[in-house]
């Protein structure tokens, strides 16, 4: 063992089990929280070792939405898979795909045009906006909030998808990028309609934190609630907002700067603590980074093909070889890991889920707290079951 | 960021006698890989994360691979020599051999610290049935706990060292392993032993005959009609 080691079994620094000495006062219970549970989001458990309402012991159960994503994407062509990729996640379709057709562009060395790099960044960004505000809304109504910043929330949620219906025809599932390239060439109107939104998402997001961000109650709710120390976020893979409200500075847009991201001006928030609160807080600052990327993106996009003339999407068929991409979704990286074989179907084909990765670190930052904020730490988290059943 | 030649390299003057070999990634990503022995591999992963100019602090994506045995026809051709004179004769000869099949472990590592990656690690198994265990990387990035447990459960590789090694994604009661490339699915796929079929057949014991089919009560034919 070396001082960098983190062991899943013992309880890591900074987290506080209370030991019980007390012979009246040693009885444990355990709560089975889930499947159906609605602070879950979605289907999943969690096996909840109790000392009255304290968590002494949290044991995540997976596998309810497992339908075998991979084993499916094995059996169809590589195109076959992308509307598949929309199915891993509800709200972030766009980000998936680009993660999806970054990986096999990678494989097959396929270039894509200007003008369709600028459109995936405008989309990525409003998906990001997208996810980052449903998140806030569904981790107030954790915290007990009930209904109004949700509603707020999903009224914003509501243009975001017009936008996406009226460019892709569908409001969720997208499948709109493709290998080279997007699939539909936006109109003038279009982006006139995601200029519009750009402009006014700044004064909505005005209004939901004079609701939200300085509120005394969710303060005291949020504050120091299932810290999360750097070291173990880096450690057990954590990435995304939750990585970044521990204070490291990791985002792939900047890291990688994959697509067009370096000709954008634009920050990386940083948390101090590592909290609920924090993770909260990092959201509503990426998404004010989110509208200052969209602007300069929107005004700055270019005339051209959407797609390269070149590119093969029926009867595609890389060399054999294998390329892992990723790219900064919403919730963290989402990576795709393929092997070619040269055949029309992908040999291997691994989806890298990042909900199900921060979730490595759960127990780690209940640890000690009560059961009603296990409850606003699994909403923190961000967490999509169809992605992490996959 | 150093190649991977380069790091098998290093890793090779640091752990002398170890098993490291690079395999080559023909796609244009050209994101080649290093094939470790079992022995070491443990310390390989804390001396790559702990290294000062590597620094792989991340790892961002472990995942499985299964290779079937394979039948591989290798064709040679030999010129011989026709004994009535003639021009000499080409001869194609045919040799078929098997490629052992075996289950593989990659790992893909990157350096939040430094910004580089990815470096890939690859770790196989003997073959896919009574030797598939590889050394479990959990002690040296948690990130692995939940990956290679999923690698487990749908891969069948047993990662030795690693604390909690149970089914992640299918039911405990499962007995294949769905991801590997000979699996198929039952017919029966919905069915799994539930509660209902134990009170069914606690419901056999009671009433031999099923109480639909038994003969109806002398009284209840009798009784009035409401």
């Amino acid at each position: 063992m070396s001082a960098n080691d983190f062991s899943p079994l013992a309880p890591q620094a900074g987290s506080h089990v209370r030991e019980v000495h007390d012979p009246l006062h040693g009885e444990l219970l355990e709560v089975s929280m889930g499947p159906h549970h609605p602070s879950t989001h979605g289907v999943f458990r969690m096996i909840v070792t109790l000392d009255g309402e304290r968590v002494m012991k949290l044991k995540p159960v997976f596998g309810y939405l497992h339908r075998n994503h991979e084993k499916i994407a094995e059996n169809t062509t590589y195109l076959g898979s992308m509307p598949y990729t929309d199915r891993l996640d509800y709200l972030c379709s766009m980000t998936n795909n680009w993660a999806y057709a970054i990986a096999v562009e990678k494989l097959s060395g396929q270039p894509v045009p200007e003008r369709a790099e600028y459109v995936r960044v405008i989309l990525a960004e409003i998906t990001r906006l997208l996810n980052h505000t449903c998140l806030a809304g569904f981790l107030m109504q954790d915290c007990g909030c009930s209904g109004t910043p949700l509603m707020y929330a999903f009224r914003e949620r509501e243009k975001i998808l017009d936008l996406f219906e009226s460019l892709s025809g569908s409001r969720m599932m997208c499948n709109y990028q493709r290998f080279g390239g997007c699939r539909v060439d936006p109109s003038a109107d279009w982006l006139d309609g995601a200029r519009k939104l750009t402009d006014n998402y700044g004064r909505f997001l005005d209004e939901f934190e004079t609701l939200l961000t300085g509120n005394e109650i969710i303060m005291a709710r949020t504050q120091g609630v299932g810290a999360l120390s750097p070291e173990l976020a880096i450690n057990a893979g954590v990435t995304g907002p939750m990585l970044r409200a521990t204070g490291v500075n990791y985002d792939l847009r900047k890291v990688d700067a994959y697509g067009v991201y370096s000709r954008f001006d634009f920050r990386v928030p940083l948390g101090a603590h590592g909290d609920v609160y924090d993770r909260y807080m990092i959201r509503v600052l990426e998404m004010r980074e989110s509208i200052k990327i969209l602007q300069q993106a929107l005004a700055t996009i270019p005339a051209g093909p959407i797609m390269d003339p070149k590119a093969k999407l029926r009867g595609f068929r890389p060399k054999a070889g294998e390329a892992y991409g990723r790219i900064e979704g919403p919730k963290g990286e989402i990576g795709f890991y393929l092997v070619s074989d040269g055949s029309p179907n992908p040999y291997r084909y691994r989806v890298r889920p990042p909900s199900f990765v921060n979730l490595t670190v759960l127990e780690d930052m209940c640890l000690g707290q009560t059961i009603a904020d296990a409850v606003i730490i699994l909403g923190s988290v961000d967490i999509v079951l169809g992605e992490v059943d996959r | 960021m150093e190649t991977p030649e380069q790091i098998r390299d290093r890793l090779l003057a640091r752990f002398p006698g170890a098993e490291i070999s690079v395999v080559a990634n023909p796609a244009p990503a050209a994101q080649h890989s290093l094939l470790l022995g079992h022995a070491p591999a443990v310390e390989i992963a804390r001396f790559l994360r702990d290294d000062p100019t590597l620094k792989l602090d991340q790892c961002s994506n472990v995942t499985g691979i299964d290779w079937p045995e394979k039948e591989i026809v290798e064709t040679t051709k030999s010129t011989v020599p026709d004994p009535a004179g003639g021009p000499p004769k080409v001869v194609e000869t045919k040799i078929k051999r098997i490629q052992p099949g075996y289950l593989e472990v990659v790992y893909h590592l990157y350096s939040i610290a430094l910004g580089h990656g990815p470096v890939i690690l690859r770790l196989r198994t003997g073959n896919r049935t009574d030797a598939v265990t590889v050394p479990s990387l959990t002690p040296v990035w948690r990130a692995c706990e939940f990956q290679e447990r999923e690698v487990f459960d749908l891969f069948g590789v047993v990662l030795t060292g690693h604390p909690d090694l149970r089914r992640i994604l299918m039911w405990d009661a499962f007995k294949d392993f769905p991801m590997r490339r000979d699996y198929v699915a039952p017919d029966d796929y919905e069915w799994e032993p539930t509660p209902h079929g134990d009170v069914l057949e606690k419901a056999k014991r009671h009433y031999p005959v099923p109480p639909a089919a038994a003969p109806v009560a002398p009284a209840a034919q009798e009784a009035p009609k409401a």
